[in-house]
């Protein structure tokens, strides 16, 4: 079969590999239908998770149908089309008996790298580096998937297309999730750092939730005006001093939540300071750019909430703790508990409240998935979602 | 009146209290020492590198640019880093790990990255023996911290103990233990179990390079849902006992399972280095089979991914096939 397979710093290829097997009772196999890149992806891609070997199939955003079920499966049966979260759980352990998906005790089975490198570990994750598991990922033409008693979500609603329901796997409930732990209030004021499609599920989340206004900020005027559309405020980093004009925005207080939907690789207004952590980081002296980050937390109101859905990997230095520590700020993060989300957010889509294909830029064959990768590591064409199909 | 040895002889210098004479932290006070000395050498070296880089470039004869001191600073910001971490840990055997690759990182820079004058090359190639020749240091300093997990007895057997979590209440966790054929399903080195009744059993497990070791072993005491200590019977090859005990976790986090094992390594220390060697850590192999166990307890079996398909293994975790399915 064909799949996307990571071959190195900025490299990726579709090359053709064997199909996969059951290897454990409760998995099940999926003939993918429609598969995205995530901005996750990028960090691989840039070589800034360690743990990647030449040859791993990428891909943790997927969606389509049972072909295949293991002897202990009994919710789902071949023909059933469905749609995979990212994180890989067991439903068994402490944490997935208490909606932590993300941090299945039991779905790594390299927990050791994991240890090393950031005391426990946390879940598998399809696609994503050995530390995380090792598991090939979905952006391929067929994918094992462990525990799909506990995982997949099935769409019997024909009505629904794959492009309505495939970002249930990851980004939506991300943008969900990212929103919902700021426990946003009537009234409140939420900035959301980074208009990827993460940063623009956190702003129609943030409006779901209640949110009286949501600020973006990026420097793509594409991307601001996306989150416009949805009825944010934007805030372009390249123009404004950020910090500045959210105090402006919000008579001297800052805002009451602040989302980093950024991550490890933030790019920053002023090039020396960028080429400076783009050096440290290149030498690994940190592991991280953590611009938005930074400014996250200090514009963050008195007291607010800093809810971290970028992905971070390592250490950084300049950490504002000393803002955060004095100003009484929360910090609320992890990777999404996709599991706890699917079933809601399926039923806000099909109420209509919600209709996540609006990101979609481009759509491109299995086959061009190094174009995608391009495309959308460059900003190129306008491009904010790429969604592939076998 | 003897001269004191230098300090890095006294670093290195092996003492003879070593059998049996852990510190409380397990690690052996030699280790300890030549670990420390070289957090504080990371920190001595690396603050001049920070904040003095055109002293440090002129004096090991790198051409004193705004580009070698913003790299000669990076070095020192790693350095740094290393020392305190291993300064600051118990045991230190990752930040050590770190300073390995620090090492050859440093080294890579000095050759490549600065290229000297002709007059600067004996300062860098002296540079570059002291970069190495601690490089040496740091791989003798890991391998000596990270493999002093586990403890010796003091009739050179290895004693280890280690627990996990898991959960699910202690009469049901204790009940699968209970069976001792169960034991494979999750004990990787383990082949079989067979019970021979009246609380005997006989044991087939793998040994290095393919042989087998059998052994008939028998339950000293039983406690229905707190404890089950074992040990082989007379005359065993490798003779080995073990207890394990459930208590229940606080809150509703199911039962602690702790685990101690002993045994008398075939060919002494000696042998016991030797599988060492080989990845056969034995405190790791028994938190795999933990790892596996609970595995086994709460989903059901041993979990397997592309990149380990036979499941948890640390040994594997370091030479993983790529995450494609298995042909
Ligand atoms: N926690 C989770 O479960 C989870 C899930 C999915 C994605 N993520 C992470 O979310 C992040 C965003 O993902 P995405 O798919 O939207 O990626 P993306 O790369 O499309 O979006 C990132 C955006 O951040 C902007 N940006 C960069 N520097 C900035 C700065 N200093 N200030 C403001 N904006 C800045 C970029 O211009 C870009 O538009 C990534 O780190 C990704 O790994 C986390
Ligand atoms: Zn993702
Ligand atoms: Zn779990």
């Amino acid at each position: 079969m064909k799949a996307t397979c990571w071959m190195g710093v900025h490299r990726v290829e579709v090359r053709d590999v064997p199909e996969p097997k059951i290897l454990n009772s409760r998995d099940a196999i999926v003939r993918v239908t429609a598969t995205a890149i995530c901005g996750s992806d990028l960090h691989l891609f840039d070589g800034y998770v360690p743990t990647m070997e030449k040859g791993d199939i990428l891909g943790h955003e997927f969606m389509g149908e049972v072909v295949e079920v293991g002897t202990a499966i009994t919710n789902l049966s071949v023909g059933d089309r469905v749609v995979v979260p990212f994180p890989i759980a067991c439903g068994g352990c402490h944490p997935c008996k208490r909606g932590l998906f993300s941090l299945c005790e039991n779905s790594n089975p390299n927990a050791g790298l994991a240890e090393k490198a950031w005391g426990s570990s946390p879940a598998g994750i399809f696609g994503y580096s050995h530390m995380l598991g090792g598991y090939a990922g979905g952006q391929s033409e067929y994918v094992r998937v462990p525990f799909a008693d506990v995982g997949p979500i099935k769409i019997e609603d024909d009505s629904l297309t794959d492009e309505q329901v495939l970002f249930l796997s990851d980004i939506l409930p991300t943008g969900y999730m990212g929103a919902e732990v700021c426990d946003i209030q009537p009234g409140d004021t939420v900035a959301v750092w980074g208009a990827g499609p993460v940063g623009q599920f956190a702003v129609a989340s943030a409006y779901l939730l209640g949110a009286e206004r949501v600020i973006a900020i990026d420097r793509f005027p594409y991307r601001l005006e996306m989150a416009g559309d949805t009825g944010a405020e934007t805030l372009n980093y390249e123009e404004v001093d950020v910090r500045d004009a959210l105090r402006d925005l919000t008579a001297g207080r800052g805002p009451d939540a602040c989302i980093d939907a950024v991550g490890m690789e933030a790019h920053h207004g002023s090039g020396p300071i960028n080429a400076y952590d783009k050096l440290k980081q290149g030498v690994r002296a940190e592991t991280e750019r953590p611009h938005a980050l930074r400014q996250a937390i200090t514009s963050c109101r008195n007291g607010g909430t800093v809810s971290i859905m970028g992905v971070y990997g390592g250490v950084v230095d300049k950490f504002p703790i000393g803002s955060l520590m004095n100003r009484s700020i929360t910090v609320k993060t992890g990777q999404c508990h996709v599991q706890r989300y699917m079933r809601p957010l399926l039923e806000r889509i099909q109420d209509g409240d919600i209709d996540p294909s609006f990101v979609i830029t481009h759509r491109m064959s299995l086959s061009d998935a190094a174009l995608g990768y391009e495309m959308f590591k460059k900003k190129q064409d306008d491009c904010m979602k790429v969604v592939l199909t076998p | 009146m003897r001269n004191p040895p230098p300090p890095l002889e006294r670093l290195l210098s092996r003492t003879t209290e070593r059998r049996g004479s852990n510190t409380a932290s397990g690690r052996r006070p030699n280790e300890d020492r030549l670990a420390k000395g070289l957090g504080w050498f990371s920190l001595g070296l690396g603050l001049p590198q920070v904040l003095l880089p055109s002293r440090v470039n002129r004096l090991i004869g790198i051409e004193d640019n705004s580009r070698n001191r913003a790299i000669m600073r990076a070095v020192g910001l790693r350095e740094l880093g290393g020392g305190a971490g291993i300064l600051d840990r118990p045991r230190p055997g990752g930040f050590l790990f770190a300073r390995i690759a620090g090492d050859l990182m440093d080294l890579v820079l000095l050759r490549a990255a600065f290229r000297p004058s002709r007059k600067g090359r004996r300062r860098v190639a002296a540079a570059t023996a002291a970069v190495a020749g601690v490089a040496v240091l740091d791989i003798v300093a890991s391998a000596r911290t990270s493999r002093s997990s586990g403890s010796t007895t003091a009739d050179g057997g290895i004693r280890v103990r280690t627990a996990v979590t898991v959960n699910r209440p202690p009469d049901e966790v204790y009940g699968y233990w209970h069976d001792f054929e169960n034991l494979p399903n999750f004990m990787a080195h383990l082949e079989s179990v067979e019970v021979t009744g009246d609380g005997r059993s006989h044991w087939t497990a793998k040994a290095p390079a393919g042989t087998k070791v059998e052994w008939d072993a028998e339950i000293v005491e039983d406690i229905p849902d707190e404890l089950i200590a074992w040990r082989s019977a007379e005359g065993a090859h490798v003779p080995n006992s073990g207890c394990v005990r459930f208590t229940s976790a606080p809150g509703d986090a199911g039962t602690e399972v702790t685990v101690e094992l002993e045994y008398q390594p075939p060919g002494g220390a000696m042998g016991a280095a030797f599988s060492r060697l080989f990845g056969e850590e034995p405190l790791q192999q028994i938190k795999d089979d933990l790892r596996r166990f609970k595995q086994v307890i709460e989903t059901g079996e041993v979990v397997r991914s592309d990149g380990t398909p036979e499941g948890t293994r640390t040994q594997r975790q370091f030479h993983q096939d790529e995450a494609q399915p298995v042909g």
